[in-house]
């Protein structure tokens, strides 16, 4: 059985890689390291001896010229130590069937460098960005979310509804034109919707959809299924505890069953 | 030359910022205008015409999703606007976009390290402005609003002149000066008391005559005149070494009064005493003594000597925590001054032992109310520009830094007008050991390198908050207050916790007030002395002279003493993770506190004359009960007080803050248990934040606070003695062990030193001797160490013929522990059918109460805190939680027991039927029948709590009660309404959902 080595990425903002390397060991990740970015550029990591991704929450940069939109650059235009792109790195990483999670901050980087959604094939494009929230303001609330069957994504497969929490200020979906937007639909690249907890819906509604996100959309995969980016925190929900009704007896699937469903999937191929 | 690149929303893309800034007028000022573009503008400083294209075509300042981005002005928008309003930071203010904008830009451009260095880039953001009537209204959202002229400038341009001449003049905010090594003597020998006290005063020292005498007489000394001549100084001061004396003398790094010398006067009970030290005897003296009575159990490690206190967690890790005020600062400017109080604390655990990794926030302000009407005195903002500031600086501050803030709240009088509190906490995680060393010891040792990381020193904050006439010219760096970099700060952070980690260094401390001067000085007491070279300090920009290096109080700065062994890994892991660290000489054994420039010395002070030389103060405080007329308790009949309650439920200091909670992150690290707002639907208020700080592991802890200011007119002992047992109460209502809590105090004083300007002095410092009384009275009877605390001493406001004073306040915060975090309760009714106890008594206390503001009556009878009952009342209520018989928990604070109730009532979304008249009464004078309806309703009586317990509990609950003021007064029901009657008599009848938009609408904004 194929070992999953589970590399956390953070640095300049990022603040989220403790709980998502918790998560990942806990889900069954067989070895697990956080690294700087900084260690990617020394030569002192390279992305290439893993095969699960993760690019953590936080504040890139502090969200200055938008969430995630100087590290993408950062990304884009790095070089290591010995001159080699870093974005090459990422590129064969995920050429080599690597899977790769985007939380939050994560997703925003995954969009701003072009990552997801890869509609048609088109990766590394802008084709979409997250923007500030309709409220114009960050929240910190718990969701709940409806998966949606019919899409390839590795994370959320066999998971049909979750709650977790969101902790954003620039979570709305916008598409470059509305071409794309329906594209993610009829391509099934929409992973995760916000939904109403009473119907299991997905909703546009504030604010159980805490953004304004078009059709309610809080994650994204790409073709392949092996990228998924998403809004809200699953590593924040490794316990029952983390659940904001747990001491009313409520309570959902943990939030690490994304990464679990990752790990097997890594885990049963050959 | 400059370029200007502007960046506006695509037209398909709503701007939902502008939208929001159009409300903020509205909401703010007043003002309903037609709509607000924002536009965010970079000027460009280093580059050709050729890489600025580059820039925007490789989308490096804009997002081509969201933005429109053009070297030449925008245009206006269909319909246009009728101003436009730039807004940009004056010289010498952080401009953190600006930063990430540079680095971006030679990142992108593949700018040398030379040509990069040289770069710059301001940002600034322009507001057009629709449906506004005229100038003096564009100006007014400008200077009442949009921009702090402190630290900001703004211009403006109407429809028509933009026409003309379309955009700004490209302006860049740099900074410009002379290097230079200049240091000057001072010949102190020369003058007399008056001309002392005069050059005290004309210098901004806040050095008294007595204490200017006493650095006179040091000089005097032959022995120091010959130490300094041999060492190549002069023998009067320099100017440096006066600016070093008045800084570690001042009342801000000193606590002067706290170590001062009281004559206090009681004259109420006819005693005088003299106390020497309030801090030594009260506050460290008791918890020496607590620590002795805990013997095995002590779990306190360091107290009051590092920069947090550090108490045992679990036999893998300790946890250490300190709160700050950042008061002044943030009075002028709210955004900046809370932003910068709040990443300023996250250093003191990150510099306390061998440094902490950073766990949880707590944030408690206190302002005027946001309604406030009528004249604002000169100077002063508007309350609601203060909390609208300081709320989004400490949302940066703990969102951007990765660290949830669990606890808080905000308290209002008016008082806080003249001065608004922003109290900023923050506990850290340490490690037992690191690389085989206790992680809570550190010490500088003779030969360690001296070593200074994170930002660039400015004239940030020199000489604090007073304006120097300086600060007037358009080059002269604006620094009266300082914005913080949480980023800068951040990277600094995951460089030091992965050199902590490889034992990299031997000490590591702060860069708070007293700059360089203070955490070097303080680290050269380990080793007996340092060699500090200020020429190889890293600067912002040239200007500053040796002295100003030496106590600039730019932010995001930790010293450190590094071996010269590890110095080169330690400079080239700095340098790899973007993080500026440099060498600034050593740390010796020499006795002397020695700074140079170059090979120009600067200071030469004795170690021990600079740290034990400032004369000891001699005050005194007289403390007479203030008379308060007692006015009748207005009688409310029983078909109006639903409407009672609904009003009381929206008071400020009783409504919700979920306004404010939602904005800042609480579960970030992934550790939350119980959160700020709990129940069905997670708005009813939780007493204490619980989070689970190893994540593998199942220990919890706890965070709460209590804070009473307003019985200080009454009785600062007891206003003292409220807050401990509020802090203690909230943190056992969520399942924190009492017998293993640590205290932390916060003193926030109105100047209580007699003189012209305080002539009320000595009832101001009595105020303080009987809080500091109540504080060592206390912590002993629950046996509550006290690890950390600060005192701020000096909030007054005057001006325009006004003084206003702040109430003495207090913010008690209590770190709890619990073995099982998942044993924890929150305030939320459950289940119909669940029984509701009250525990603790009930007496007619409404003195200072929000009842008593609410109806405008006064009363004498502030809470008293019977605290042999009260401890035993929570060790009682603990075991029950433990057990598992409690299935929610509410304390009674402001608005006492109908608040409490509604409270529950509203997390729950149940209804619940209470008879009062069941209530346990205190005594004789006090039976059930001598209280009013609105004194058993809302009286404010200390140590009770509200419990609800499962019907078939009933008797193992009330087995543990046995002998105690504890009785059950009703239950929770599946109905959808509060129920309270006094015995036969109904009082209360209001539909849960009406008190749910009671307790919301105040602050739903």
């Amino acid at each position: 059985m194929p070992r999953v080595k589970t590399i956390v990425i953070t640095g300049f903002g990022t603040n989220c890689e403790v709980e998502s390397a918790f998560a990942a060991t806990q889900a069954g990740s067989d070895v697990t390291d956080i690294a700087y970015f900084s260690d990617v550029t020394a030569g002192r990591t390279r992305l290439a001896d893993y095969n699960l991704l993760i690019f953590p929450g936080g504040f890139l940069d502090g969200d200055d010229l938008g969430a995630a939109q100087a590290a993408a650059l950062r990304w884009t235009h790095a070089k290591t130590r010995t001159g080699e792109a870093v974005i090459d790195q990422l590129k064969a990483f995920f050429e080599a069937g690597g899977l790769i999670l985007g939380i939050c901050n994560g997703f925003q980087l995954l969009v701003k460098i072009g990552l997801l959604p890869g509609l048609f094939g088109r990766y590394f494009v802008r084709e979409l960005s997250l923007s500030n929230n309709d409220s114009g303001r960050f929240e910190d609330r718990w969701v709940t979310l409806a998966a949606n069957p019919a899409c390839p994504c590795v994370f959320t497969r066999g998971v049909s509804r979750i709650d977790l929490p969101v902790r954003h200020g620039e979570g709305k979906l916008i598409p470059n034109n509305q071409a794309v937007l329906d594209a993610l639909w009829a391509e099934n690249l929409v992973a995760l919707q916000y939904a109403d907890p009473a119907t299991g819906l997905p909703t546009e509604n504030y604010p159980e959809n805490p953004n304004g996100s078009p059709m309610g959309i809080a994650g994204l995969t790409d073709p392949t299924g092996r990228i998924l980016g998403l809004m809200p925190h699953p590593e924040a929900f490794n316990h029952p505890t983390n659940h904001p009704g747990w001491t009313r007896g409520e309570t959902s699937v943990l939030g690490t069953v994304l990464l679990e469903n990752g790990v097997a999937y890594l885990k049963s191929s050959t | 030359m400059l370029f200007r690149v502007e960046v506006g929303q695509r037209p398909d893309v709503r701007d939902v910022m502008g939208e929001k800034t159009a409300r903020k007028i509205k909401n703010e000022l007043g003002l309903a205008i037609g709509g607000v573009d924002l536009v965010r503008v970079f000027t460009l400083e280093g580059l050709d015409r050729d890489e600025a294209e580059a820039l925007l075509a490789a989308h490096a300042l804009h997002d081509p999703v969201l933005h429109v981005a053009c070297l030449d002005p925008l245009p206006l928008s269909d319909p246009a606007p009728d101003f436009i309003l730039e807004v940009a930071f004056r010289p010498g203010v952080t401009d953190n976009e600006g930063r990430t904008a540079r680095e971006t830009a030679a990142l992108v451009l593949g700018l040398s390290p030379g040509r990069a260095e040289k770069a710059a880039v301001y940002t600034a953001a322009q507001y057009r402005l629709r449906g506004v009537a005229d100038l003096d209204t564009a100006r007014r959202i400008g200077r009442d609003l949009l921009a702090n002229e402190l630290i900001q400038r703004f211009e403006i341009k109407s429809a028509a002149q933009w026409r003309a001449e379309p955009g700004f003049a490209p302006r860049a905010a740099r900074v410009t000066g002379q290097a230079s090594d200049d240091v000057a003597a001072i010949n102190l020998f020369a003058m007399d008391d008056d001309a002392l006290a005069a050059f005290s005063r004309d210098n901004v020292l806040a050095l008294s005559l007595v204490e200017m005498r006493a650095i006179r007489d040091h000089y005097a000394d032959p022995a120091v005149a010959q130490a300094r001549k041999s060492a190549g100084l002069p023998t009067l001061p320099t100017d440096a070494e006066i600016e070093v004396l008045a800084q570690t003398w001042s009342e801000h790094c000193k606590h002067k009064i706290f170590g001062a010398t009281i004559d206090y006067q009681d004259r109420e009970k006819g005693l005088r005493t003299s106390l020497t030290s309030l801090y030594k005897t009260c506050i460290q003296g008791s918890t020496a003594d607590i620590r002795r009575e805990l013997g095995e159990k002590d779990f306190c490690l360091s107290v009051f000597t590092d920069n947090a206190g550090v108490v045992r967690f679990t036999d893998t890790h300790h946890v250490c925590i300190k709160v700050e005020t950042h008061n002044s600062p943030s009075a002028l400017d709210p955004y900046g001054g809370a932003l910068t109080g709040i990443v300023g604390v996250n250093r003191d655990p990150m510099g306390t032992g061998l440094g902490a990794n950073l766990l949880c926030n707590t944030d408690v302000f206190c302002f005027a109310s946001p309604f406030h009407q009528g004249e604002l005195p000169p100077r002063l903002l508007h309350p609601r520009r203060v909390f609208e500031g300081v709320r989004e600086g400490v949302e940066h501050g703990g969102n951007k830094s990765g660290i949830p803030t669990v606890n808080g709240s905000i308290v209002f009088d008016e008082r806080y007008l003249g001065k608004p509190l922003v109290f900023c906490g923050t506990v850290g995680l340490l490690p037992v050991t690191v690389t085989g060393r206790p992680s809570h010891l550190k010490k500088a040792r003779p030969g360690d390198a001296i070593v200074m990381t994170g930002g660039r020193i400015g004239k940030d904050g020199i000489h604090g908050a007073t304006f120097s006439s300086e600060e007037l010219h358009e080059g002269s760096p604006a620094t009266a207050v300082q914005i913080g970099d949480p980023i800068t700060q951040r990277k600094m952070y995951d460089f030091l916790m992965r050199a902590r980690d490889m034992g990299l260094y031997s000490a590591i401390t702060d860069n708070g007030a007293g700059g360089l001067s203070s955490s070097v000085g303080e680290m050269a007491q380990d080793s007996g002395g340092c060699d500090l070279d200020l020429s190889r300090a890293p600067l912002k920009y040239d200007g500053l002279r040796p002295w100003e290096v030496l106590l600039s109080e730019a932010q995001e700065r930790m010293t450190l003493a590094v071996p010269k062994k590890h110095l080169k890994t330690f400079l080239d892991l700095a340098k790899e993770m973007d993080v500026l660290a440099t060498e600034l000489g050593a740390f010796t054994d020499s006795g002397v506190f020695f700074v140079r420039h170059g090979e120009k010395p600067v200071a030469r002070l004795p170690m021990d004359f600079m740290h034990h030389g400032a004369p000891t103060m001699h005050l005194s405080a007289v403390w007479e009960r203030p008379e308060t007329a007692a006015t009748a308790v207005p009688h409310v009949p029983a078909g109006e007080q639903g409407a009672l309650l609904r009003r009381m439920l929206g008071r400020l200091n009783i409504c919700s803050k979920d306004y404010v909670v939602r904005q800042y992150d609480h579960e970030v690290k992934g550790a939350s248990v119980v959160k700020p707002m709990v129940g069905a639907r997670r708005d009813g208020p939780s007493d204490a934040g619980v989070l689970r700080p190893v994540l593998s592991r199942p220990e919890g802890l706890v965070l709460s606070h209590g804070i009473c200011p307003k019985y200080s007119d009454l009785d600062a002992y007891w206003m003292m003695a409220n807050a401990i047992d509020e802090a203690v109460r909230n943190a056992v209502a969520v399942g924190a062990d009492p017998d293993r809590m640590a205290g932390v105090d916060n003193f926030c004083w109105c100047d209580p030193v007699e003189s012209e300007k305080t002539p009320d002095g000595r009832y101001k410092l009595a105020q303080l001797v009987r809080a500091n009384l109540a504080l060592a009275h206390f912590c002993r009877a629950y046996r509550l160490p006290c690890v950390s605390g600060k005192d701020s001493m000096k909030n007054d406001y005057t001006g325009g013929g006004h003084k206003i004073s702040i109430p003495p306040t207090v913010l008690f915060t209590v770190m709890g522990y619990m073995p099982k975090a998942h044993t924890a309760v929150t305030s939320d009714f459950k289940t119909p059918g669940d029984l509701i106890y009250l525990l603790g008594s009930t007496a007619p206390e409404c003195g200072g109460s929000e009842i008593a503001a609410e109806m405008g009556f006064t009363s004498s009878a502030v809470p008293h805190v019977d605290a042999l009952a009260a401890a035993a009342r929570y060790r009682a209520l603990h075991a029950a939680i433990r057990a598992g018989l409690v299935t929610a928990c509410h304390d009674l604070s402001d608005g006492g027991l109908g608040v409490a109730l509604a409270e529950m009532a509203i997390g729950g979304r149940l209804g619940c039927e209470v008879d009062v008249a069941l209530a346990p009464t205190a005594g004789l004078y006090c039976g059930p029948a001598a209280m009013t309806d609105v004194e058993m309703l809302y009286a404010e009586s200390a140590g009770r709590l509200f419990v609800t317990v499962r019907p078939g509990n009933r008797a193992a609950f009330e087995a543990r009660f046995a002998g105690q003021a504890a009785a059950c007064l009703g239950r929770v029901t599946d109905t959808d309404a509060v129920l309270v009657a006094r015995g036969e008599r109904p009082l209360i009848r209001e539909a849960v959902a009406d008190l749910v938009l009671a307790f919301t609408k105040t602050l739903s904004w």
